[in-house]
């Protein structure tokens, strides 16, 4: 076969081959997820997506699960026939609904900004040299704007080629920029962002309802037990499975009860995980009013966050890429040639929109392949790393629960992680930097601030 | 038609140039864009005309991310439902999001085609920037 195709060029030949590629071609039209740059997993062709590191969902959903089943056959009957027939049906909503929000949560876009394109990114470019100092170190990528009259600072992601936009971070896990970027849960498998943050503090508020009403029906049912049959050890030898739900709601409640209560104040406040971590506005001053976000009304903050309006997916996913002759091979130049190639094939009964997406999509799949080499760029970091040391310490804004306080203490309880914790303090730390050394005295586990990975940080692990 | 004529005259065309209307932030985290005039449209297009759409965009936006009570029932109705409803209705966004692609496609067809421009609907780029394409000034109008 190879060899036809070094043969003097025989015109049939050449009319089958492309033919033949040019029916392969049409047979396979692909989606955009299909070329989607991010670390993200697709599924039931686009639908759904995860991070590609999903983390414990699975031990989430098993832990769910298994304890509301455990709960189901071993404690509601005797408790229908004791008590009342509302506990199951109380325990079955409550069952439903955190189950809807956690695939909620991890199976939508949490608000994934797309990467820039070639000629967007071209052209922010050009703005930062025309902008640039006359010193010899590269010009800082950073732009000041005033929102509400406080300076907000707006990073230059290199991953994405663009300025990201006021709360926006990117997460190196997912190797995505997400909107209002809280963190990366591993409990969920996705990081919680603009389009998710009500499903996620939904399910942590529900699942906080459900683990307390297991745990409590559960004490109840043994207690009662242990009334009728004379001993508490004779109770637990009836009901075995009592035991394994109230270990594992008791643990659960300690490390889910806290994030509820931190989620709570994020969102009377209108903060984010990330931007409280850093303590984007509460280092400067000592009070609240330095966020610019902030509605100062808690009524009114809440609704904004959890009832606000819902975005919609930037990303499109189901759309079909065009059937294209685009190169799959990086090649350097992005600019004009794609739309040159488009003309006169079969755009004539399709609009400008498609026109628009063939050429923007052949520059996809070329920034596409080109790989993200700006993670290694040495752009000044000291200044991050001394803005984390310093705003961290500071933690008087924390809530008072007894478990959390602030989520940078929580690795105190990483321990108790292991022994099957719904929601452990783990989640809380996933969205911080990498540092290599914290500053801080607080707690033994990395901080994973997700906001820029690109800048060369060392993992720590 | 008139107006696929002179898109297809765009086809046609080379790319001269592309212009970004970046995001304007002042405002918040709402989506809103620039109203400041690039200057490489001077030649091409009314700066009257350019502000005038790009207002109507930024209103379009700002009703469709608007806070009032229609925006709090509907979310309230799809907290009480476990947010099921997003699987069969269609949201506000979405509902005025449609308008926009209308009125860009609008625009474009009687505007700014026949000045050899080109609107991109911004949430074709993330809803990051109004991408305008300026073709080549060739002799484009309908034949």
């Amino acid at each position: 076969m190879k060899n036809c195709e070094y043969q003097q060029i025989d015109p049939r030949a050449l009319r089958t081959s492309t033919t033949r590629t040019s029916t392969n071609k049409n047979v396979r039209v692909r989606r955009k997820w299909e070329v989607f740059p991010g670390k993200n997993r697709f599924y039931c062709d686009g639908r759904i997506m995860l991070a590609r590191q999903c983390g414990v969902l699975p031990l989430t959903i098993g832990l769910i699960f298994i304890t509301s089943g455990l709960f189901f056959t071993f404690d509601c009957p005797f408790l229908v026939h004791n008590l009342t027939v509302f506990i199951p049906v109380i325990g079955g909503v409550l069952f439903v609904f955190v189950v809807i929000t956690l695939f909620q949560t991890s199976f939508i876009d949490p608000g994934i900004l797309p990467r820039a394109l070639p000629d967007e990114a071209a052209d922010i470019e050009k703005q930062i040299d025309n902008s640039g100092s006359s010193t010899y170190r590269p010009p800082p990528r950073t732009k000041e704007i005033l929102i509400n009259d406080q300076v907000v600072k707006l990073k230059y992601c290199f991953t994405c080629k663009m300025f990201r936009p006021p709360r926006t971070s990117h997460c190196s896990l997912c190797d995505n920029c997400v909107e209002r970027f809280d963190h990366h849960c591993p409990w969920v498998g996705n990081c919680v962002g603009k389009r998710n943050y009500r499903f996620f503090y939904a399910f942590i508020v529900s699942l906080s309802f459900l683990t307390s009403f297991i745990f409590g029906c559960v004490i109840t049912h043994l207690t009662l037990r242990s009334q009728s049959v004379n001993g508490i050890i004779q109770a637990i030898k009836e009901s075995p499975a009592s035991v394994v739900e109230l270990v594992i709601c008791f643990f659960s409640i300690w490390s889910i009860l806290g994030p509820s209560g931190f989620h709570t104040y994020l969102v009377a406040s209108n903060l984010t995980t990330n931007e409280d971590i850093k303590g984007s506005w509460s280092s400067k001053r000592g009070e609240e009013s330095g966020n610019p976000y902030t509605y100062n009304n808690i009524f009114t903050n809440c609704c904004v966050v959890l009832c606000g309006p819902m975005p919609p997916s930037l990303i499109d996913r189901r759309g079909f890429l065009p059937p294209d002759d685009a190169p799959q091979i990086v090649t350097s130049d992005t600019e004009h040639p794609h739309f040159v190639a488009k003309n006169g094939t079969n755009m004539c009964t399709q609009g400008t929109k498609e026109l628009l997406e063939s050429m923007a999509h052949s520059t996809v799949i070329q920034s596409t392949c080109a790989p993200g080499t700006p993670k290694t760029t040495p752009v000044p970091q000291e200044s991050l790393l001394s803005t984390v040391s310093i705003t961290v310490s500071p933690s008087s804004k924390s809530p008072s629960t007894g478990c959390s306080g602030r989520q940078a203490r929580r690795p105190i309880d990483v321990p108790c992680s292991q022994r099957g914790n719904k929601q452990a303090a783990l989640h809380t730390h996933k969205p911080m930097l990498r540092v290599s050394s914290p500053p801080y005295s607080l707690g033994h586990s990395p901080i994973i601030l997700s906001d820029t990975p690109d800048m060369g940080f060392i993992p720590l692990n | 038609m008139a107006e696929t004529h002179s898109l297809q005259d765009l086809r046609q065309a080379a790319v001269a140039s592309k212009v970004f209307v970046q995001r304007d932030y002042t405002s918040g985290t709402i989506c809103k864009f620039q109203t400041k005039f690039p200057a490489e449209l001077e030649s091409r297009i009314d700066k009257q005309q350019f502000e005038e759409t790009i207002q109507t965009l930024n209103n379009l936006y700002a009703d469709a991310e608007k806070l009032g009570g229609r925006s709090y029932l509907e979310g309230c109705l799809a907290c009480l439902t476990a947010y099921t409803i997003f699987l069969c209705m269609e949201t506000h966004y979405e509902k005025v999001l449609k308008k926009i692609a209308k009125y860009i496609q609008e625009q474009n067809e009687k505007i700014y085609a026949p000045l050899g421009l080109l609107l991109t609907d911004p949430i074709e780029r993330g809803l990051r920037v109004v991408e305008i394409t300026i073709f080549e000034d060739r002799s484009i109008g309908s034949r």
